[in-house]
């Protein structure tokens, strides 16, 4: 039993981060309907300015508290990927927005390559290990909770709340439910739909660069690869949630980070991944739109 | 930055300065980080960093002097064009074809086949090597991939994110299978094909009902399990390490190109011993592959089945409603380029002489993928252009060796291969975005041939 | 009325019996019974969101109703029951063909492609499923030029011969429609269910559309046709049958309908104590 909750911690955790990073894709394919395959590069581009930031801090002021550090941080990820990720949809995804539709889907996955291609270039293709920021460890009886495992979860929790307060209680986000609904519409009523757009580019980048660096914290290291693994899973557990469906997100990131954890613990790790995805298959065969998306009606 | 429409606006010197700036603080702002700062390990393994202005301040500069010229320059002298050109009325699709263009594939064709002796005779046996392997019989595999993947994708519209999983499944069908019960290439090769058409008919029959973005999810979950499997099943794939000594393709079994065998090529006609001869013998393999593909494509668009799937592309539902089962007609066009896919995978085998799991990575299929829509989806023509143009591009970049001339001696160009692949595939796709040949032919006609503009042609939903 | 029989005469071509479709709370479709004659035009009216294109949903097998009996009744003498069959089947099979609302042409095939694909399971038995075919058999060939010469035969009728080798996207509003009828004629079916073909036609079009749907059926195709156009039912139809919310509230020839002050009610939307009124009306107007 303990150890079953264990694993529920551990697969909370990681969930929380495949849910910030999947909110990002969702988003996106809610207001465009497209599949922003270099997100989860943002989210490993995150993780490097979280690095990056963190080393020049450490090396400038030696006892700085950890909480400033790790807030520090967090802004100047968030910062950077935010600017990133507003260049890229301004570059190369607004040119072909309403064309045919695989164009930006093969811009976005060149996008993804160029990203980490980048990172290993200009920061070199090793691991990148940073000693652990936050050591403390709380012991329940046999269950063992650390502190970070408690602050990636907190966080999350704070951001969806203040995500969630943006999109259903800001003009901001009425602007975005509409252009969701129809596009052409929201811009004859006068909404700014590409400056919408781009600042869901924003606010996805942001949630994964926090995501980046919860990763990078969980895990203590780094590389230009960490784009492509975590950002299929947080992209499945999108879809498995249903693409579209903001709470889907998350709940899909919740899952496959369950998912994960559970099968490590009671069947292998080697095939939790396979387990992940044929999940996502076996959801997908009966439920063609995921847990939470609407049911799709073939208008005839 | 709105679009400049009239050209030598009074205030264009001005935007253009404006527009630099921000250009150049915008790429300050991303760069900072990942460019002005290098991390790396010292010798006792801890992070460190230093810092790189000069390498930064090059970044700034060409992003914000870039934008200048392109607001201040480039883009109202296209607009000019452009608008001459409007006026003048020029149709953009020039009509008439020259000789080149009609022949082009017969040209090609003998082009191909004359290729590897003019390469022997310039560069001799053993200098013909680079060229016959890393520029044939590489850009060739990726042609074959991309026209199967065409079928998929180009004709019947369905998104396969997967593709890489039934080349996985030809190379280690042939592979376990000749080294299991030593049959020959040319008895494994349609087997394999086989093999990958199967496992495309069991992963597409549960999820062909799935429409656009969700097939594009399940089936490059299905890649990845494949991919997976073969890195855990150690007891027949040994895993990462793959499988070494895969058993070389001989001429119909008269010659063989085993280096000890009695029957060796080179021996049976007193050549010099050179693996030239066995990559010249596999180049003219592939080809046959690749003809085989296009015949057998070409047939088959202008066979019902083939109209059907481009059908499907257009519409599905007007589909249905002309009595065509549509899962059919979905399974066959996956199962026909799944098992392409695995011919080619056998053919990868035998050339490599080892197969792993690193060979059929998700990285793959973006590239087939990619070709096969920078190509212009359906096209042959465009996709063999658009399979030479990126695979050869960046094939040609490991032959750069004067760079390091320029850049010094620790630049290696073959770093920023993929680099450069993605962001050309950006870039065609900026200026191109129904690829290099965007319109179809026709299959049937009336009258007279006439080709089908992109505007007009759908995506699929898939 | 005689809508509940189970008997069926061979000139009854489509019956359908106490049809429902719900969607969620709603009763798109409510217990409709209705029959279609062979060799007849028979119209289907009724107000916006009466629930007609449901029924030919229906009937063409992209729905499946909630509750009811559709029977098809071939020359032959073959019964089928749609309800139970895919989409395909029905017009593969019990070769019923039809048209949508919104045309859906393969709009970047060329009008002659979009012809042969109607062919396609006539064409898939000739290639012995592709496979013959890539051999190069004769029979094959002899098929693939009929196919061609049918398509001319329906592009004649359909006056588009002229855009035969022209991109389906690229023809007027009203040449797809008639292609888009020509494709449906080229299933060979035994009806043919038309969704509002003279939507959006100019009168000079339209005229044309009835002289085709003539043709059509004096060549022995029925027709069950959804029309807003009164002067196209009128014209062309030899019974018509009223929808209402998904009610049947009027069948029977043309005049009989025009007559029936519940289809006057239904199209002027007024309460029932006041059809009499409108009656009155429309008898102090005149006949129209
Ligand atoms: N797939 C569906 N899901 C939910 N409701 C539907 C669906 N299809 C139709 N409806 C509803 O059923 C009702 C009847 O629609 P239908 O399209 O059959 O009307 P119609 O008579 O063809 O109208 P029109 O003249 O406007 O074409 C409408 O209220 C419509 O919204
Ligand atoms: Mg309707």
């Amino acid at each position: 039993m303990e150890y079953f909750i264990q694993q529920l911690l551990n697969g909370l955790t990681l969930g929380s981060i495949y849910g910030l990073v999947a909110i990002g894709y969702t988003m996106v394919y809610g207001i465009i309907g497209m599949i922003n395959f270099a997100h989860g590069d943002i989210f490993m581009l995150g993780g490097f300015a979280a690095l990056i930031v963190f080393l020049i801090l450490t090396s400038f002021f030696a006892g700085i508290p950890v909480a400033l550090a790790l807030l520090l941080m967090l802004i100047i990820a968030m910062l950077v990927t935010s600017l990133w990720n507003w260049t890229i949809e301004r570059v190369a995804y607004r040119p072909l927005r309403g064309s045919f539709r695989l164009a930006p889907l093969i811009t976005a996955i060149g996008m993804s390559i160029a990203l980490s291609n980048f990172i290993q270039v200009t920061q070199g293709p090793r691991n990148k290990p940073v000693p652990p920021l936050i050591n403390d460890v709380y012991h329940f009886g046999d269950i063992t909770f650390s502190l970070k495992q408690l602050v990636i979860v907190i966080v999350t929790a704070v951001l969806l709340a203040v995500f969630w307060y943006i999109v259903h209680r800001t003009p901001l986000g009425r602007a975005q439910r509409a252009t969701e609904q129809d596009r052409k519409m929201a811009a004859l009523l006068g909404v700014d739909v590409d400056r919408t757009i781009s600042i869901t580019f924003v606010m996805g980048a942001a949630l994964a660069a926090v995501a980046g660096t919860m990763y990078l914290m969980y895990y203590g290291v780094a590389s230009f690869t960490d784009g492509f693994t975590p950002g299929v899973k947080a992209f499945t557990a999108a879809v498995l949630g249903g693409i579209g469906s903001l709470p889907g997100a998350v709940l899909g990131g919740l899952l496959i980070g369950l998912i994960e954890s559970l099968w490590s613990a009671y069947f292998s790790i080697a095939y939790k991944d396979v387990a992940t995805f044929a999940i996502l298959a076996f959801v997908l065969i009966f439920k063609p739109t995921g847990i939470l998306g609407r049911p799709e009606v073939e208008k005839v | 930055m709105t679009e400049q429409n009239f050209p030598a606006t009074p205030g264009l010197m001005a935007k253009a300065l404006k527009e630099g700036i921000f250009a150049g603080v915008l790429a300050l702002g991303m760069f900072l980080l990942y460019v002005g700062i290098k991390t790396d390990q010292n010798i006792n393994n801890e992070l460190i960093w230093y810092p790189r202005w000069g390498l930064l301040a090059i970044f700034v500069l060409v992003a914000g002097i870039g934008r200048f010229l392109i607001v201040g320059f480039v883009a109202p002298h296209i607009n000019q064009r452009r608008l001459a050109k409007a006026k003048a009325g020029i149709p953009e699709v020039s009509e008439d074809k020259g000789f080149f263009r009609k022949h082009f594939l017969k040209i090609a064709l003998v082009a191909l086949v004359l290729y590897p002796p003019v390469v022997m005779s310039i560069y001799g046996t053993q200098g013909s090597l680079k060229f016959v392997d890393n520029f044939g019989i590489q850009i060739l595999i990726y042609v074959m991939l991309a026209w199967g993947l065409n079928v998929v994708v180009g004709l019947a519209g369905l998104l396969d994110l997967g593709y890489v999983a039934f080349y996985a499944v030809g190379a280690y069908s042939y592979a376990l299978l000749s080294d299991l019960f030593g049959l020959s290439f040319w008895v494994l090769l349609p087997i394999a094909g086989i093999l990958a058409a199967f496992w495309g008919i069991i992963l597409g029959f549960p999820v062909l009902r799935l429409r656009g973005d969700y097939l594009a999810i399940v089936t490059l979950a299905f890649g990845e399990i494949i991919r997976l499997v073969l890195i855990n099943w150690t007891d027949v794939t040994h895993g990462t390490a793959g499988i070494s000594g895969v058993a070389k393709a001989s001429i119909f079994g008269i010659w063989s190109f085993d280096v000890g065998a009695s029957n060796n090529f080179a021996k049976s006609f007193g050549l010099p011993m050179s693996s030239a001869y066995y990559k010249i013998f596999l180049f003219y393999v592939i080809l046959a592959l690749c003809m085989l593909t296009a015949y057998v494509t070409l047939r088959l668009r202008r066979m019902p089945i083939g109209r059907a799937w481009e059908a499907l592309r257009e519409d599905e539902i007007a589909c249905r409603s002309l009595g065509i089962n549509t899962v059919m007609t979905k399974l066959t066009a996956f199962a026909i380029g799944a098992m392409f896919g695995g011919f080619a995978g056998s053919f990868f085998a035998a050339r490599q002489g080892f197969v792993s799991p690193e060979s059929f990575v998700f990285l793959e299929s973006a590239v087939i993928l990619a070709i096969v829509v920078l190509g212009g989806m359906g096209s042959l023509t465009g996709i063999a252009i658009a399979a030479i143009a990126m695979v050869g591009g960046t094939e040609l970049l490991r032959e750069m060796e004067f760079l390091k001339l320029i850049f010094g001696p620790d630049f290696t160009p073959e770093l920023y291969r993929m680099l450069l692949f993605g962001l050309a595939m950006i870039a065609v796709m900026l200026f191109k975005p129904r690829g290099f040949v965007g319109s179809r032919e026709p299959t049937a006609f009336l009258k007279e041939r006439k080709a089908v503009s992109g505007s007009f042609t759908k995506e699929g939903h898939g | 009325m005689a809508s509940g029989t189970t008997t069926m005469s061979n000139d009854t071509i489509l019956k359908v019996e106490h049809l429902s479709m719900r969607f969620g709370g709603l009763m798109a479709i409510n217990d409709l019974s209705l029959e279609a004659k062979r060799g007849e035009i028979t119209a289907l009216i009724g107000p916006n969101g009466a629930g007609k294109t449901t029924v030919f949903n229906c009937i063409t097998g992209f729905y499946k109703p909630t509750m009811g009996m559709i029977t098809l009744n071939q020359k032959s003498g073959k019964q089928f029951l749609l309800e139970r069959l895919a989409d395909f089947e029905i017009t593969k099979h019990a070769k019923v063909a039809r048209t949508f609302q919104n045309i859906r042409l393969f709009s970047g095939l060329t009008v002659l492609e979009n012809l042969l694909v109607a062919q396609h399971n006539k064409l898939m038995k000739a290639s012995g499923y592709t496979i013959l075919g890539l051999l190069g058999v004769g029979s094959y060939k002899r098929e693939a030029a009929a196919a061609i010469e049918k398509a001319r035969y329906w592009l004649e009728k359909a006056d588009l011969i002229d855009r035969a080798d022209d991109p389906a996207g690229d023809l007027s509003y009203g040449a797809q429609r008639r292609l888009e009828i020509a494709r449906a004629m080229c299933t060979e079916p035994e009806l043919l269910c038309l969704d509002e073909p003279a939507a959006g036609l100019n009168p000079k079009e339209s005229l044309a559309l009835n002289t085709l749907l003539r043709g059509i059926r004096d060549e022995g195709t029925s027709l069950l046709l959804i029309e807003h156009d009164m002067s196209v039912v009128m014209e062309i139809s030899d019974h018509v049958v009223v929808l209402e919310y998904g009610q049947k509230i009027s069948d029977g020839t043309p005049d009989h309908v025009k007559n029936d002050p519940k289809v006057i009610a239904a199209y002027l939307g007024v309460e029932d104590d006041e059809v009499e009124e409108v009656i009155s009306e429309e008898l102090e107007g005149g006949a129209r």
